[in-house]
């Protein structure tokens, strides 16, 4: 629909970047074959982001991932900011870029989170509908990621998989597995999550994320676990990543820890580990 | 969504109905991780803003104040290497801080910092384009970076205090305070009065010889030309022809 020969991240690992790794990176990266950035941290209009952005895109593919565009909320598309994602995406001409299904805005004030909606008929429409702007202002295929739960609403009639599914018919936007996020949501639901994944609309999906996660509980002692990407990612997370790259052939694959950053060998070790699977086929 | 936006904001409102765990159960926990979710993180961005002023009202006191100041302006944009722009004129109204009256001006600076930090890249004139025999006439350029803050307090000395590992403690009373950005580091200095209003004059669109006049007769001319070029913070002269 949009690119005849869309350009794709390579079926190895990349790490969200964190400027305190540039350094590092550009001298030896390891395992790590391209970068993540998001979207919202180079919206300025000089200085050092830009500088070591434009750096970094001479080396490595670069993945633009969106967390403030709410497509998942009832307000219209936010038209300033994605002119400010037009702006980037054309003098940057990213390999990929993504959003979430979720919304982050509401009623003029952003709450920087990924905040979850039902799946209805309803939400259904104006997602697709945001998509469709989302892709006709970019001028390109969009990926958009499955979200990590903690809440159910009561009014929602459609599967996540389904709704996902629906999202890409009427779309024909790519999606992005964040394999942590399935481990999060379904554990927080009691359901099984290597079920969502033999579900999951896998020819659509172009990326997998991984990232560690917090394991709490609720006022009735059940599991709670909080998307925090502020650890390594957990064993179960890792064999269950295995299993998905069995429905989905190789691929571009991210480790996401966005809190309490670890030096780059640290973080460049998850990347070696997700190199190993992906060579390997077991965790 | 209208009944979940405003719930986030409001620790003392109920969960929004229509919520549950799985099983139907009520899910307060949950909605909290999502209320916890927002504070914390636009806590956090304020401490990446202000670290300073964080350092002069202690971190427990920031993350409390940060709660009231957040949950009563609530970022307008997803572009939040800018939030906290109301947070000067917030600090001067915040009764627990009316006895440090100069916060606000404080917080002015540290905004005008991040605001240079991002600022367009701009390439400086050679220094022999100002011996220009048009320089009176000409209108100058100054890099996108630049910024003025005036206060009646020493802000740039209580801002270095609280910055850099052996400063001196802050004394003495009105600053102006020149920020430039030579490379991709802000950097704050005080200047005097004369200075500040020939930078301000030029900063205006004022042309150069309209500046030194408002800038007044004390002005060492060669002084402020020498800073400024070797800020990089001169990034044109445009003579009228």
């Amino acid at each position: 629909m949009f690119d005849a020969q869309p350009k794709s991240l390579p079926p190895s690992p990349g790490v969200g970047f964190k400027p305190q790794h540039y350094g590092d990176i550009l001298v030896d990266p390891g395992a790590v074959t391209w970068l993540e950035v998001h979207a919202e941290n180079y919206m300025g209009d000089g200085g050092r982001p830009i500088a070591q952005l434009r750096a970094l895109a001479d080396r490595f593919p670069i993945s633009v991932h969106g967390v403030g565009l709410s497509i998942g909320g009832e307000d219209p598309l936010d038209r300033a900011h994605l002119a400010r994602l037009r702006h980037l995406i054309d003098w940057l001409a990213p390999t990929s870029f993504s959003e979430h299904l979720a919304w982050s805005s509401h009623g003029g004030a952003f709450f920087n989170d990924l905040l979850p909606l039902p799946y209805t008929d309803a939400t259904l429409a104006s997602v697709a509908d945001h998509i469709n702007e989302v892709q006709d202002a970019l001028g390109r295929r969009m990926l958009l990621e499955n979200p990590s739960t903690y809440l159910d609403f009561d009014e929602t009639s459609w599967l996540e998989t389904e709704f996902f599914a629906q999202l890409v018919r009427r779309t024909d936007c790519g999606l992005l597995l964040d394999v942590n996020n399935v481990f999060v949501a379904c554990t927080n639901r009691g359901e099984d999550p290597y079920s969502y994944i033999d579900a999951f609309p896998i020819e659509a999906v172009g990326e997998i994320h991984l990232g560690g996660h917090d394991a709490q509980q609720d006022e009735h002692g059940a599991p709670l676990l909080i998307d925090s990407h502020g650890t390594e990612v957990i064993d179960p997370v890792w064999a269950l990543y295995a299993h998905t790259l069995r429905r989905t052939g190789p691929m571009a694959t991210l480790i996401e820890w966005d809190n309490d950053v670890p030096d780059w060998p640290t973080l460049e070790a998850e990347a070696t580990r997700a190199a190993r699977v992906l060579a390997e086929g077991v965790a | 969504m209208n009944r979940f936006a405003p719930a986030l904001l409001d620790p003392a409102a109920a969960v929004p109905a229509g919520l549950s765990d799985a099983r139907g159960r009520s899910a307060k926990r949950r909605f909290d991780v999502y209320r916890n979710n927002v504070i914390v993180s636009l806590t956090e961005a304020l401490e990446t803003g202000f670290p300073v002023i964080e350092k002069l009202v202690g971190a427990e006191f920031f993350r409390a104040m940060a709660g009231v100041f957040v949950r009563s302006h609530p970022p307008v944009s997803p572009v939040l290497t800018m939030y906290g722009a109301d947070l000067p004129a917030f600090l001067e109204q915040f009764e627990p801080v009316a006895h440090l009256p100069f916060l606000a001006d404080v917080a002015r600076l540290e905004l005008a910092l991040r605001e240079a930090y991002h600022a367009a890249d701009a390439r400086p004139i050679a220094p022999d384009a100002l011996t220009h025999p048009g320089l009176m006439e000409a209108r100058i350029r100054l890099a996108p970076a630049t910024r003025l803050v005036a206060s009646p307090y020493p802000i740039c000395a209580i801002w270095r205090a609280n910055s850099e590992a052996g400063a001196p403690p802050a004394r003495g009373g009105a600053e102006t305070v020149l920020v430039t950005r030579p490379d991709w580091d802000p950097w704050p200095r005080p200047v005097s009065p004369d200075v500040a209003r020939f930078i301000a004059a030029l900063a205006a669109g004022q042309p150069f010889g309209a500046a030194l006049a408002a800038a007044g007769d004390a002005l060492d001319l060669s002084a402020v030309l020498t800073l400024l070029l070797d800020t990089k913070s001169i990034t044109a002269i445009e003579v009228p022809t």
